[in-house]
């Protein structure tokens, strides 16, 4: 592995590029979302909450940030509450109505590969009392629905199913989810009304599927900004009028009493702003980058032995790619990418705080090889088919001499 | 491990969350010494030893020459993170240099004391030079029984 051993005769690049290919851990903002967001930090700094000129400035920006996010979510603005982030709308949905309705039921149904917003969100509720059930995804990552439709019973208050998969980008089918709850609703005589309610985190998807709230038939969704080219420290939480929530935050009363704390002005300013232009984009933009997803996971799989897909092949986000690359290891790997210019993620757990394996890649049933040697590569507005090219040309050497290093011959 | 070889990387102390590797182990990672880019042969070493699980994320293979009680030459092979190759890279480095240790004074090497040659390692780190000295052993072992 040594500088001699990375030569252009082994395959190594020689020209150097840079290539970010972690968008789906944050993307870098928008010059027009900067542009928007610039005015309400120096010249129009007001409090929205007061009467003065300066208040008002604030609570008309605050008013229509909420009306544009409303419009892309279909429903009333109202029903739009701005949190500090898409960690916080996952704990205000999990909390808030495990709170609120606990004489109604005290169980919560969940999947085994949620974002860690939800699952540690949810094994503190374990910790106070709540049953949580952690419903199993199928090999290629999607919700097993008749064990979710099973879990569900009229003690459940809280069903919570994430949109896309963070790592390995897999999309579960919503609609279908909330028929089961209606349908069971009804069974019971409960009206819409009345708990169980359906939350999905849908901080994956903004700018790559539709998020209006009447088709996918959800009560709570939450977004953030920093995934969808604007800024990071702000999300945001659909709650459809009906649905009542137990503040996590108590102070001031802001965000109609559920989220108290003066509004980030700039920040939801920049949230609207970006989700605007993402909705906009969203149909070209994946049309554009579902080719791009396809051509890099073909290359991987053909041009580098022993890798194997994680997740569906197509019930997936246009900008995902994941693949297990079996007997090295994730973070290596990842160090040499980024040596080479090449910004990627790994579910490996010498990469978390935990030391950890993904659970994403367990929870699909594999071994924990397949973890420690997963991959993330996630594509954005600014990927080409040569960014993935050069990609291609570093992982391939890479994961050769890494190959030879390693004691371990895994035969699949 | 004291707060010294484990606080060169600048970790978080309140979340002991941190990411950063010292230039020493960027060193022997890009550029590790003594790895074995292949399989080893029949008979060629001393004494071998094996650690570690693909399932656990890290495995270490180690093989040794000895000669009168020195250890001339010793050769490894991975299936681990950054901070895996660069302690085991500096380990053989440890047992080789100046005509190379003597077994009784290699078998005395702490995990501590490869930390402090790299210029400390992040906290959750630690365990995987652990694993090297750990493979040495076996070796050591290895080589004894024969």
């Amino acid at each position: 592995m040594t500088k001699t051993n990375r030569t252009a005769e082994n395959g190594f690049p020689v020209n150097r590029r840079e290539v970010y290919m972690d968008h789906a851990a944050t993307t870098p903002m928008q010059e027009e979302v900067y542009q928007a967001m610039r005015p309400f930090f120096v010249e129009r700094f007001g409090n929205a909450s007061a009467l003065y000129k300066h208040g008002r400035e604030a609570k008309e920006a605050l008013a229509d940030a909420r009306r544009r996010v409303s419009h892309v979510f279909g429903c009333g603005s109202g029903e739009i509450i701005f949190t500090g982030s898409g960690t916080e709308s996952d704990n205000l949905a999990l909390f808030g109505i495990a709170r609120k309705y606990k004489d109604r039921g005290n169980k919560i149904v969940t999947t085994t590969f949620e974002h860690h917003a939800v699952l540690n969100a949810a094994k503190q509720l374990e910790k106070e009392g709540l049953e949580v059930v952690y419903v199993p995804v199928d090999l290629d990552g999607k919700v097993k629905m008749n064990k979710l439709a099973d879990a569900i019973d009229e003690n459940t208050v809280l069903v919570s199913v994430m949109y896309a998969n963070n790592e390995i980008g897999v999309v579960q089918d919503l609609s279908a989810i909330a028929k089961i709850i209606r349908d069971k609703k009804k069974e019971w005589g409960r009206g819409v009304n009345d708990a169980p309610f359906l939350h999905t985190d849908a901080c994956q998807v903004s700018g790559y599927l539709p998020l209006d709230v009447q088709k996918l038939g959800v009560d709570l969704v939450t977004i953030n900004a920093s995934k969808m080219y604007g800024p990071k420290g702000v999300g945001v939480l659909y709650v459809r009028r009906g649905v009542r929530l137990q503040p996590i935050i108590f102070g001031g009363g802001q965000e109609n009493k559920l989220r108290s704390g003066t509004e980030n002005i700039p920040a939801v300013v920049g949230l609207a702003r970006a989700l605007e232009l993402a909705e906009a984009d969203r149909e070209k933009e994946v049309e554009r980058l579902v080719p791009l997803r396809d051509y890099m996971i073909k290359q991987i799989l053909e041009k580098i032995p022993k890798c194997v897909l994680n997740g569906h092949a197509s019930d997936r986000l246009a900008n995902n790619v994941n693949v297990s690359i079996l007997d090295i290891e994730g973070e290596a790997i990842l160090l040499y990418l980024d040596e080479y210019g090449v910004s990627a993620s790994t579910g490996s757990a010498c990469d978390s705080s935990t030391l950890d394996p993904s659970h994403v890649v367990v929870a699909l049933g594999h071994p924990y090889e397949f973890a420690h040697g997963s991959m993330r590569f996630s594509l954005g507005r600014s990927t080409t088919k040569d960014d993935i090219d050069y990609v291609i040309s570093v992982l391939k050497p890479v994961c050769a001499l890494l190959r030879k290093a390693s004691p371990i011959n895994t035969k699949i | 491990m004291s707060d010294q070889l484990c606080g060169a990387d600048g970790v978080n102390s309140q979340t002991g969350e941190t990411w950063v590797y010292s230039d020493i182990v960027k060193e022997h990672f890009f550029s590790p010494k003594n790895l074995l880019m292949r399989e080893a042969k029949e008979g060629e070493f001393d004494g071998v030893g094996e650690v570690g699980s693909a399932a656990c994320g890290d495995m270490m293979w180690v093989g040794i020459k000895i000669e009168d009680d020195r250890i001339v030459d010793m050769k490894w092979r991975t299936f681990g993170c950054g901070s895996a190759i660069a302690s085991t890279s500096m380990f053989s480095v440890m047992l080789t240099e100046n005509g190379g240790m003597m077994l009784e004074d290699a078998m005395r090497i702490k995990p501590q004391d490869i930390m402090g040659r790299l210029g400390g390692l992040p906290k959750r780190k630690i365990h995987c030079s652990v694993l090297a000295d750990q493979a040495f052993k076996k070796a050591v072992e290895d080589y004894q029984n024969k």
